[in-house]
Order: C-alpha cells, then sequence, then structure tokens
C-alpha cells in the first residue's frame, strides 16, 4: 500500500500544489460551514437574555455571507483540485496505452484485451478520484471532524465526550461497509460479464442452436448465472441494509442521550440553551465527514488494488525490443533476401515435456523469388512467419534479411521492409482506404496515395470496393459495413502489397476464396509478385502455383525444397500433404 | 451472415416507439409487479413509518427544550426523560425499519428482474430467424445486458433513496408547516430556486452524460479494436500514430467529464448556500417572531435543524430522475422485444414421433425469404427415402442452404409441405423435431468452454467416448489431443 501511494505521489508532482490549494479550501469550507451553529448559538442566548431586532437582522445576515464564502470556498476546490487531477488521468491512460502497443504479442496473448481494458478504464478513473476527491477529503475530514467536536467541547466537554465515543464506531462501521460492499460489487461486474457472453453466444450462436434444438440446455446455464447475480445483489442489499440501519440508529441514539444529559446540564447551569442548540446543529454537521472518513479508509484501499492493478502491467518487461545501436538499412537497394539459419523457437507457455517447434530451420529466399511453405495445418508455418518482423523473437539461430539479423535491426525499419497479411484477417474501423494505406507513409501526396492504394486493392483482386457505397471511402469494420470473408481477405491482401514492402509475407491469403476468384487473384498477384520477394503459406496447389519453390516443413524442420514438381516426384511426404490438403478443402456450405 | 452492401441494423421496422409499444411496457410491468401487489403495500407503510421516524429528531429536540426545561427547573425529570427515550427509540424503530425496506425492496425487486430476464432469454430463443436476421444482433443483446442493467440500476441506486427522499422532504414539509406556518412558508418559498436551480442543472447533466456516454465509447472501442488487432498494429508499425488517435480521445473524454464536473462544481455549492440562506431565513424570520413571544426557543432551534436537512434529498431526486428516465426507456424497448412473435410456432396437438425411419418428402415446396422478395426456392418435389444420403447441387444461390434451412424448420414454407416419415413438419413439437433432424451450418461457430462440450452440443448426454468417436469421424482427434488439456 505504502509502496503504490509513493509511486503515485511521485506522479502527481506536478500538481502537487494545486492539490494543497485543494485541500487548504476544502478546510475553510468546512470550519466556515461549522461557524453556522455558533451564530444560532449566540441568537438563541440572545433570545433568552436582551432580545433586540438588531440581533436578529444581523444574525440573519452573518449566516447569508458565511454560506456565501462556504460556496465560494466549495467550488474553488473544484477549480483547483478536479482539473489537473483530470490530466493526470489521461496522461495515465495515454502512458498505458503507448506502453502495452510497444509490448510483445506473447504478452498480448497472455493478458488478453479484457483485463487490460478494465485497466486502463476503471482503474485509472479510480486512481483519478482518489486523487482528486480522495486524498483532499480524507484531510478535510479528519481536519472537520477534529474542529466540531472541539467547537461541541466549547458547548459541553461531557456532551462532546458522548459524542466521541461514536466516532470510531461509525469510521469503522463505514470501512467495513466500504470494503465488502467493492468486494460484492467486483462480483456483481464479474456475473454481469458472464451473462453478457452467454447472451451473445447465444444470440449469435442461434443457427448452431436452433439446428441442434439446444435452447433449454442455453436457458439454464444462463439461468444459473442469472440466479447468481440475484443473490449477490441480494446479499449486497443486506449489507447496505445493514450499514444504514447503523448509521440511522447509532448517532441519533447518542444524540438522544445527548439530550437528556444537556437538559440536565442546562437546568443545572452548566451550559445555556444556546449552546445546547449549538451542539445538536454542530453534531449533524458532523456526522457526515466522520462516515466520510469511513468510506475513504474503504477507497483508500481500493485506490490501491487499482494503483497495484495499473503498475503490474507498467512493470511488466518487454523482451522485444529495438536494439541500442541499429544497423542503418538501406531502403532503396534492399532486396527482401531471406535467410533462417539454425531457427529454433518454443512458446513460452509450452509444456516441459514438449519438444522445440522449431529444431533448427534452415531455409534461403533468393531476391525477388516467391517461396511457398507448405505443411500439416497446425504444424508451426504461420508461427514460422511471424518470426520474421519479430512478432514473436526466435529462442535459437538467425534470421537475417539482406545480410543484416532481424536483432540488429530497428524494429520499424525491421517492419518497414517486410509486410503481412494475417491468416486471421484484422481490419480497422475506418475506411477502405486508411485500411488498405495502413502501412504507407501518410506524408506522401494525396495523389500518390490513391494510385497506391488502387493499384494494390486491383493487384488483390478488391476492384469490388468502386460498388461499395462510398466506394473507397466507404467506413467498414464494427460500426460500418460488413464485408464477406472473402472481400475482407482480399483487402488485407491489398494492404500487405500497397506497403510495398521488400519481404512480402503471406499467411494462406487466398483461403476464403471460391475457385474462380482465386484464380483471378493468382493473375494478379503473380505480376506483382514477380520482383517482390515473397514468402507465402499455402494448403491447395493453386496457391502453391503462384511460387518459384516450395519449402516443406515437417515435424519443426524444413525437409525439402524444391519446385513442386520437384517435390511431387522426390518427396512422398509432400505428395501425401498435397492429397490430403486438396481434398480436405472441399468445404461443406450451408 | 450479411452480404456486401448490407449495414448492419438497417431494418427501422423494430425501432418506432409508438404509443401502443408504451401501453404494452405499461403492461410489462404491470404484469411484473402482479405477483407482488401484497408485499409492496407492506412495503410502502414500512417506508412511511421509516421516514417518520428519521424526521422526528429535531422535533423532538424542540419539544425537550420548550417543555424538559421549565419542568426541571420545578424538579420533574419526566419530560426530559420522555424526549430522550422517544428520541433514542424513533432512531431505533426508524433504523430497524430502514433496514427491513432496504432488504425487502431489493429482494423483490431481484426477483423481479431474474423473472424478466428469463422471460427474455426464453423468448428470444423462441423467435424464428426471420426475425433473428432483420433485428441486428447487437440490439437483441443490448436488450437482454445493457437495457436490463438499465433497471437495475433503478432498483438499485434508485427506488428507495427516491422513496425516502421525496417523502423525507414531504414529511418535514408537513412538520415545519404544524411547528410554524410563517417559516413553512419561507421555506416552501426558497424551494423554487433551489427547484428551478435543479432542474436546470439535470438537463445541462443529462446533455453532458451523454457526451460523455459517446466519447467513452469511442475510448473503449478504440482501445479493443487495437489490442485485438495488435499484430497488425505492430507490422504496419502503427503504434505512433494510434498513440496519437488515443490521446486525442482521451483528450475528448477527459473534456467531457471535466464539463460533468464544473457543471457540479456549480449546482453544488449554489445549492448549498441556498440552504444556508434557508437557515438565515428561518433564524431571521423565527427569531422575530420569539421576539413576538409568538414562537418557543426550542422551536426555532428544531426549524434551523430542519432547514439544514430540507434540500439534502433535492440533489438525490435529480439524479434520480436521469435513472429513471433510461429505465423507462430500456422498459419500452424491452417490451418490444418481447411484443416480438414468432412465425414459427408449436402445434396445438403435437404428433408423437415413435419409431422414426427418417424419410423425407418435398411436395411442392416453394419459399420466400420476405414478401418483397422473389422466390428463393421454386415448387420443388424430392423424395428421400429413408437411410439414404443425398447431395444437393447447384450454383451459387440456387437454393440449396435454404432446403436444408426449411428442413429444420428455420422457417415455414411458402407453399406445399414438407413431411418426416409422413408427418407435416409443422405438426411436429420443435422438441421432437430437432431431437431428430440436425443440421451442420456453414458458421463454424464455437461456444465458449471446452473441446468436448463444443461437440456434445448437439447432445448434451454424449459419454467421453461418443465425443471422441465423433471427433474422430471429421479427423479432428489428432489436433485436439495435442491440445494442453
Ligand atoms: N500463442 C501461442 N501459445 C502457445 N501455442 C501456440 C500459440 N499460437 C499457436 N500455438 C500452437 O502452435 C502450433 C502451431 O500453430 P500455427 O498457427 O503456427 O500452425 P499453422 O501451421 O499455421 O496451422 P494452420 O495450417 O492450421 O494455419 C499449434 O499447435 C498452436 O496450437
Ligand atoms: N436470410 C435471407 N434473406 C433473404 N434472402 C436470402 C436469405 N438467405 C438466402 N437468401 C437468398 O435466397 C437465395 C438462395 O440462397 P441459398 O443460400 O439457399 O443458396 P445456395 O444454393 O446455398 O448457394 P451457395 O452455393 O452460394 O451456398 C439466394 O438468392 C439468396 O440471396
Ligand atoms: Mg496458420
Ligand atoms: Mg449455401
Amino acid at each position: 500500500m505504502i509502496a503504490a501511494m509513493a509511486r503515485l505521489w511521485r506522479i502527481i508532482a506536478p500538481i502537487r500544489t494545486r492539490l494543497y490549494l485543494g485541500l487548504l479550501v476544502t478546510i475553510g469550507a468546512s470550519v466556515v460551514g461549522l461557524m453556522i451553529p455558533q451564530v444560532l448559538e449566540v441568537l438563541v442566548n440572545n433570545l433568552n437574555s436582551s432580545p433586540t431586532a438588531a440581533t436578529v437582522w444581523i444574525a440573519g445576515g452573518v449566516v447569508v455571507a458565511l454560506g456565501l464564502v462556504e460556496a465560494v470556498l466549495l467550488w474553488l476546490r473544484r477549480v483547483f483540485a478536479i482539473g489537473p487531477s483530470t490530466n493526470t488521468e489521461r496522461e495515465m491512460r495515454v502512458r498505458f496505452y503507448n506502453w502495452i502497443l510497444d509490448m510483445p504479442v506473447a504478452f498480448h496473448n497472455d493478458w488478453g484485451s479484457g483485463q487490460l481494458l478494465s485497466r486502463a478504464q476503471q482503474d485509472v478513473t479510480q486512481i483519478r478520484r482518489w486523487i482528486a476527491f480522495g486524498m483532499i477529503m480524507m484531510v478535510s475530514s479528519a481536519a472537520t471532524v477534529l474542529v466540531g467536536i472541539y467547537m461541541m467541547s466549547r458547548s459541553s466537554i461531557l456532551l462532546a465526550g458522548i459524542f466521541l465515543v461514536v466516532v470510531p464506531p461509525i469510521i469503522w462501521l463505514t470501512y467495513r461497509f466500504q470494503r465488502e460492499f467493492s468486494i460484492l460489487t467486483r462480483r456483481s461486474q464479474d456475473l454481469n460479464g458472464e451473462i453478457s457472453t452467454t447472451v451473445e453466444q447465444s444470440v449469435q450462436g442461434i443457427r448452431v442452436l436452433k439446428a441442434f434444438g439446444r435452447s433449454k440446455q442455453a436457458l439454464e446455464k444462463f439461468q444459473i448465472t442469472a440466479g447468481a447475480l440475484r443473490d449477490n445483489e441480494v446479499r449486497k442489499a443486506t449489507t447496505t441494509a445493514r450499514f444504514d440501519m447503523f448509521m440511522m440508529a447509532l448517532p441519533e441514539t447518542v444524540l438522544g442521550i445527548s439530550l437528556l444529559v444537556g437538559l440536565f446540564q442546562v437546568n443545572s447551569g452548566g451550559m445555556n440553551v444556546g449552546q445546547l442548540a449549538s451542539f445538536f446543529a454542530t453534531a449533524t454537521l458532523v456526522v457526515g465527514p466522520t462516515r466520510m472518513l469511513g468510506m475513504l479508509f474503504g477507497q483508500a484501499v481500493n485506490a490501491t488494488t487499482a494503483l497495484e492493478r495499473y503498475f503490474e502491467v507498467m512493470d511488466s518487461e518487454n523482451t522485444i525490443v529495438s536494439p541500442d545501436h541499429p544497423v542503418a538499412i538501406d531502403f532503396a537497394n534492399a532486396t527482401g533476401e531471406l535467410v533462417m539459419e539454425d531457427v529454433r523457437f518454443r512458446f513460452p507457455d509450452a509444456a516441459q515435456d514438449q519438444p522445440d517447434m522449431f529444431q533448427g530451420v534452415d531455409l534461403h529466399i533468393r531476391p525477388g523469388e516467391t517461396m511457398a511453405l507448405v505443411g500439416v495445418t497446425g504444424n508451426g508455418k504461420s508461427t514460422l512467419l511471424q518470426l520474421v518482423p519479430r512478432i514473436f523473437d526466435i529462442t535459437g539461430g538467425r534470421i537475417i534479411i539482406d545480410g543484416v539479423s532481424v536483432h540488429d535491426m530497428d524494429l520499424d525499419d525491421l517492419r518497414r521492409l517486410t509486410a503481412f497479411a494475417f491468416e486471421d484477417t484484422t481490419l480497422f474501423s475506418s475506411s477502405v482506404r486508411d485500411n488498405v494505406l495502413l502501412g504507407v507513409d501518410p506524408e506522401l501526396p494525396d495523389a500518390v496515395q490513391k494510385e497506391i492504394a488502387w493499384e494494390a486493392l486491383h493487384a488483390a483482386d478488391a476492384d469490388f470496393v468502386v460498388d461499395l457505397i462510398h466506394g473507397i471511402e466507404t467506413r467498414i469494420g464494427e460500426e460500418g459495413f460488413s464485408l464477406s470473408g472473402g472481400q475482407r481477405q482480399r483487402i488485407a491482401l491489398a494492404r500487405a502489397i500497397a506497403a510495398r514492402p521488400s519481404l512480402l509475407l503471406l499467411d494462406d491469403p487466398l483461403s476464403a476464396l471460391d475457385t474462380k476468384t482465386e484464380e483471378r487473384v493468382i493473375d494478379q498477384l503473380k505480376m506483382v509478385l514477380d520482383n517482390t520477394t515473397t514468402f507465402i503459406i499455402a494448403h491447395r496447389s493453386s496457391t502453391v502455383s503462384l511460387a518459384d519453390r516450395v519449402a516443406l516443413l515437417d515435424h519443426g524442420k524444413i525437409t525439402a525444397v524444391g519446385t513442386h514438381q520437384e517435390l511431387l516426384r522426390s518427396s512422398p511426404r509432400y505428395r501425401y500433404i498435397m492429397a490430403t490438403n486438396t481434398a480436405g478443402s472441399h468445404e461443406v456450405n450451408l | 451472415m450479411s452480404g456486401p452492401g448490407r449495414t448492419r441494423g438497417s431494418s427501422t421496422r423494430y425501432t418506432q416507439m409508438t404509443k401502443e409499444e408504451r401501453r404494452a411496457s405499461l403492461r410489462l410491468l404491470g404484469s411484473l409487479l402482479k405477483p407482488y401487489k401484497w408485499q409492496l403495500v407492506g412495503l410502502s407503510t414500512i417506508v412511511v413509518l421509516a421516514q417518520l421516524a428519521s424526521v422526528a429528531s429535531p422535533a423532538i429536540i424542540a419539544w425537550g427544550i420548550d417543555n424538559g426545561i421549565p419542568a426541571l427547573l420545578e424538579g420533574n425529570a419526566t419530560p426530559a426523560v420522555a424526549a430522550s427515550v422517544a428520541h433514542i427509540a424513533a432512531a431505533l424503530v426508524g433504523g430497524g425499519l430502514m433496514y427491513v425496506f432496504i432488504r425487502w425492496n431489493m429482494t423483490i425487486g431481484q426477483h423481479m428482474l431474474f423473472g424478466l430476464r428469463k422471460r427474455l432469454f426464453l423468448h428470444s430463443q423462441r423467435l424464428d430467424m426471420k426475425f433473428h436476421e432483420t433485428y441486428a444482433s447487437g440490439r437483441t443483446v443490448a436488450r437482454q445486458t445493457s437495457d436490463m442493467d438499465a433497471l437495475a440500476n433503478l432498483l438499485n441506486s434508485g427506488l428507495d433513496i427516491m422513496v425516502g427522499s421525496v417523502l423525507q422532504m414531504v414529511f418535514t414539509m408537513v412538520l415545519i408547516v404544524t411547528m410554524d406556518v410563517p417559516s413553512g412558508v419561507v421555506m416552501a418559498g426558497l424551494l423554487i430556486p433551489a427547484t428551478m436551480l435543479t432542474i436546470w442543472f439535470q438537463k445541462r447533466s443529462s446533455v453532458i452524460y451523454r457526451q460523455i456516454q459517446t466519447n467513452s465509447a469511442r475510448l473503449i472501442s478504440h482501445f479493443v479494436e487495437t489490442v485485438s488487432g495488435i499484430r497488425a498494429v505492430k507490422s504496419y508499425r502503427r503504434q505512433r500514430a494510434n498513440g496519437e488517435r488515443y490521446e486525442q480521445l482521451a483528450e475528448d473524454h477527459r473534456q467531457s467529464s471535466l464539463r460533468s464536473i464544473q457543471l457540479f462544481g456549480i449546482y453544488q455549492p449554489t445549492l448549498r448556500w441556498l440552504s444556508t440562506i434557508t437557515i438565515a431565513a428561518v433564524l431571521t424570520v423565527g427569531g422575530f417572531r420569539v421576539l413576538g413571544d409568538e414562537l418557543q426557543v426550542g422551536v426555532l432551534v428544531a426549524l434551523v435543524l430542519y432547514a439544514r436537512r430540507f434540500f439534502q434529498p433535492i440533489d438525490e431526486i435529480a439524479n434520480f430522475y436521469n435513472t429513471f428516465q433510461s429505465a423507462v426507456a430500456a422498459l419500452e424497448k424491452i417490451s418490444g422485444l418481447m411484443a416480438e412473435e414468432s412465425s414459427v410456432t408449436d402445434p396445438e396437438d403435437p404428433v408423437e414421433l415413435a419409431d422414426v425411419q427418417g424419410e423425407i418428402v418435398f411436395d411442392d415446396v416453394s419459399f420466400r425469404y420476405d414478401d418483397e422478395l422473389p422466390l428463393a426456392l421454386h415448387p420443388t418435389s424430392l423424395h428421400v427415402p429413408a437411410g439414404q444420403t443425398v447431395a444437393i447441387v447447384g450454383s451459387t444461390g440456387a437454393g440449396k442452404s435454404t432446403i436444408a434451412k426449411l428442413m429444420a424448420r428455420f422457417y415455414d414454407v411458402t407453399d406445399g409441405s414438407i413431411t418426416l416419415d409422413g408427418v407435416n413438419l409443422k405438426d411436429l413439437d420443435m422438441e421432437t423435431l430437432t431431437d431428430h433432424i440436425v443440421m451442420v451450418t456453414q458458421e463454424s461457430y464455437l461456444f465458449s468452454g471446452s473441446v468436448a462440450n463444443n461437440i456434445a452440443l448437439g447432445n448434451p448426454e454424449a459419454s467421453r467416448e461418443e465425443i471422441e468417436a465423433a471427433a474422430a469421424i471429421i479427423g479432428a482427434d489428432t489436433f485436439i489431443q495435442r491440445l494442453p488439456q
């Protein structure tokens, strides 16, 4: 707790002065507020002894003035503390985002987007609340309680003492409540998340559920989660009810006792009626901040958890970074020649007894050559391709482009040399044009960019873009137009081509296309690939026909390299794979 | 599923809110509340008593000061003790009733919500495929998630606070008027600017609130999209550009939340000042009335204590208004979904199928997806004898998938009939039908859960051996065995 708060203290260094000012005016506001009961005391005593119209007017006027000062101070608190704290919030968020974008893909696979999102959103907001509200209110509430009790003790030490008795239990109860409540709230959030998932799947998978007649089972599963949520909510209500009960009964009981004691004291001359009145007025004002203190202790714990969750991500080590002294790349003369030497790799989460996924891959792709990579499904083809732009890092051996090891290059340079069309086509919510030009220098003149985009779209046989409602400017992705799988794939392919890399990495880029379209794309692609070094994963022989040579990946090694015809002749394993792949590619389409 | 050129959620058929739907939503609410009628009556009694107990305190103090002190001077402690005991009793009774109210209220609310969730889920499952194709899936999901949340919010933070707050204000007002009419008039007068201020705040804040919602939705969807597409982001070197975009979105978000904070920063101190002015007014008016011997000092103290509390609930009421509005909107949308009817329904007297052979006959079947659309399947007759495997071949868009969907009764035929072992599909219970006709769809939708659960979807009672056998038939066994579990 201390460590996390200390780090937060450093983060807020630039706004500390403003926070101090905020604290000052908040305490000021409480003290001014506590003056009002004093006015009541004076007036009541005055009315009991020597009443004049002037005192009544003065009392009224003073209260209005005090109220105005209090209001202005309350307003100033927000001006001082909250504006700057929202800046801190934004900065923490942006720093977090930039940090995770630099982290390797393996890190993202481990964390999952949901976890990262909740840290960037909920946790950072919670931290901001703590900075702007919690820290200040903690100090100022404590001050209010102390000053209030002091004021009460001026009325009567005995009454102040009686009131003091309930302060610790109120703080303690509120703290306990806050903790319990926030745990139950988290549980509700989790259950709500589960319900959303179940509902989403039940709606998106409706065809499957209907086809199998499984709606009843889905309902049963849903009912269990919804029931758990209901029970948790009732538990939450019980906690709240118990807390509210104590918060009402406890202070009011003590005030009831105080009333009796106070009346006797007035009778015995220990205090006057005005003081008794001001005691009650002050007590009403102090109960609030006392509860607030308890709540803030709870919030401090929550804020610490939020901080720890935030720092947990920010402290994780980045394993894929640019070298300190990268080799300068001559882009103009880059050929994209790729050499793999004894490449070894295993996923960090692979089981102990499993052998390495790659046990010494050797491969040479000549400048301008198109090399196809073939192998049974799931044997690591996609993984091998991703090792080149360091999406994952090899665990042994070397990968060399144009004579330079990828580990000696700046990451940005490496990824400028290469362009990747992934197996699962990710397009972003933006126009087709933006998606295609993702890897293109945005400084280029508009006309040139447009030409590049169209050329690439044409090469990928994605001319259908013209027919979309806004042509190339049509928004696609989540909230835009929905494209079919084959259309998406062709746009992703166009994106890789538009980047004009020296080395093009294509992961089965034609898998979602029917045979006729595939033929057209292949014809177009052949012209583009003619002078670009290309590494392409192929399942079907039609895709293989794009390649000059084929490499066969089997059991973690490249076991054969040659032209399609050569391999068909010399490698029984290759014959087997091509035969099964082609047979298996007739998908049942319903 | 949706072809090119079709934007999601384009149908307007389901979005219009009519008067009738408003009535439907009230009916839905009525049907939800009905089983709890008597419990609600009990609940109302308890909340009234609880609030009475909670506003009693200043009045008891006033009575104690005005009657207890003179009596004590005469050596009679009874009124003082009585006041103290009454105060303590009010505190304990009020606290206890509060507990019962909150708990009971929430239990009813949550059971209602649970019932509605269940009904809605089942209903959306029962609706036919035609519905699911027209009503964007995102909206069906939203009805069951975010709209439900809006109702839950109303229950959570809204109802008990709201009922409590309103009653508290009313009771306070009544007590003040009975104690001293002029002070009551003064307070009621100050209620006018306070109400106006609150309405102004409420209007402004609901606009800003929507902005915050929009901005934070943008922020979140950008975040999720980038993180889930991280490999593309990296290989196309988008970190910097996306970072700038995110910073812009975060700044927009900051601006709107800052505006909301600033607005509240004006509202809250002003309201506070109004409440202090009320104290001053009561103090002055009451002071003069004490001077003129028309009022006792104790009552004046009570009036001041009440004045302090009087405005407290007003911003809770303003908050409640927002919650309430979104809950009403949610209820309307939900009842809209509940009002949808499935065109594929179970028959009145379903035919039992004892021993199914599997003979399928299409008798002059034709089908169109929608009245305005051309026939997707032209009149077709087809006889598939039991036990045969038949492949349907044809060019794209010829209607092959449609035939299969008709067999699974995703839709009902437009003309003609389909029979299974001589029984019209329409005369079979959906459950019987799905026991005997199973369709493998083009979409390979996998549910989260184990691989075995996904394979066993069609038959949850399947044994481990049966699951493995099914996997082996389609050649999925080897890769599954290599998975971690
Ligand atoms: N992030 C990861 N962590 C651990 N294992 C992984 C990870 N990604 C993939 N794998 C495993 O590595 C193996 C190879 O996966 P990869 O996607 O490279 O195969 P592939 O040859 O491209 O298959 P396909 O032909 O089906 O596309 C698979 O068994 C897969 O389960
Ligand atoms: N949900 C739907 N709403 C409206 N029209 C539809 C719908 N589904 C299919 N159609 C139309 O009905 C016709 C037949 O479609 P169907 O899916 O049965 O073809 P298919 O023979 O399976 O074609 P493919 O070989 O391409 O899968 C097509 O013109 C198609 O556009
Ligand atoms: Mg792959
Ligand atoms: Mg089809």
